[in-house]
């Protein structure tokens, strides 16, 4: 039999380093990134589930979600889901046809960002306070 | 006479409803859970910032409850969903060797399947007092 696996000498589409960087094209590359950590975040939300289960091993997520490389980890965690959420919205508006001007992507793109800094901001400052100021 | 070699109509064609079975299921599940996915997350980070400061019973208690516990299960399954196609792009888009392509999209099936149930089964433990 012939071989079908024909070598792939073929010239190639122009990819990422030929263009000039814009918003838009960062803020794709953004929304893939966060999805791919958020992926593996949900490790977390499971052993959360779990750990609520005793007070043993409650105690154990507590002390990790306390600590400075968990604290860390959870607040790249908020800022992840707020911003791929807020550019998922992005994107089911982009689906419909609309939004998609010169002006209007670029405004969408700078809303997802800012907007996904400053809730995530909101957001510790409520869990912070509730956590009764000793953080 | 048509233009269209084909005996089945563009539409029947990209609806998948031929041999392979399958057409545009991953474009159209991937949103219908993102859309699902944004009053749940919503709900869900609500849900969890209540409970900052609790103890381990009284968080316990809540969750349990039962319209956080279904609330928490619905979260669970879109997330699951939604991932485990986004993960297969990332995956059909930068693993170019097949059999690598293939152990990872198993991988990710398996990955997402234990989190999800891993997750609820968490969920249910409390909400059913186990």
């Amino acid at each position: 039999m012939a071989d079908t696996r024909a070598p792939a000498a073929r010239p190639l589409s122009p990819h990422l380093q030929i263009y000039r960087p814009m918003l838009t094209m960062m803020m794709s590359i953004v929304h893939r990134m966060t999805g791919f950590a958020l992926y593996f975040g949900t490790l977390l939300l499971a052993w959360w589930f779990l750990a609520v289960g005793g007070p043993n091993g409650y105690a154990r997520f507590t002390w990790f979600a306390g600590s400075w490389i968990g604290r860390l980890i959870l607040l790249g965690y908020t800022w992840a889901l707020i911003h791929h959420m807020l550019g998922g919205i992005r994107h089911l508006i982009w689906d419909t046809g609309r939004g998609l001007g010169p002006t209007e992507r670029e405004w969408l793109v700078a809303a997802n960002l800012i907007g996904s800094i400053v809730i995530t901001l909101i957001l510790w400052g409520i869990g912070l306070l509730a956590l009764g100021g000793t953080p | 006479m048509s233009a269209n070699p084909h005996i089945r109509t563009p539409l029947a064609r990209v609806r998948g409803y031929g041999s392979a079975k399958s057409g545009t299921e991953h474009f159209w599940h991937q949103r219908v859970t993102a859309i699902a996915n944004v009053p749940l997350t919503i709900a869900a980070v609500t849900i969890l910032i209540t409970l900052l400061g609790r103890n381990q019973a009284a968080v316990a208690q809540i969750l349990g409850s039962p319209t956080i516990a279904i609330i928490m299960l619905l979260f669970v399954a879109s997330i699951t969903i939604h991932m485990r196609i986004g993960m297969a792009v990332i995956i059909e888009d930068y693993v170019h060797d097949e059999t690598l392509k293939l152990a990872a999209l198993v991988a990710n099936t398996f990955f997402t399947i234990i989190v999800g149930l891993t997750a609820a089964f968490g969920i249910l433990r409390l909400a059913l007092g186990l």
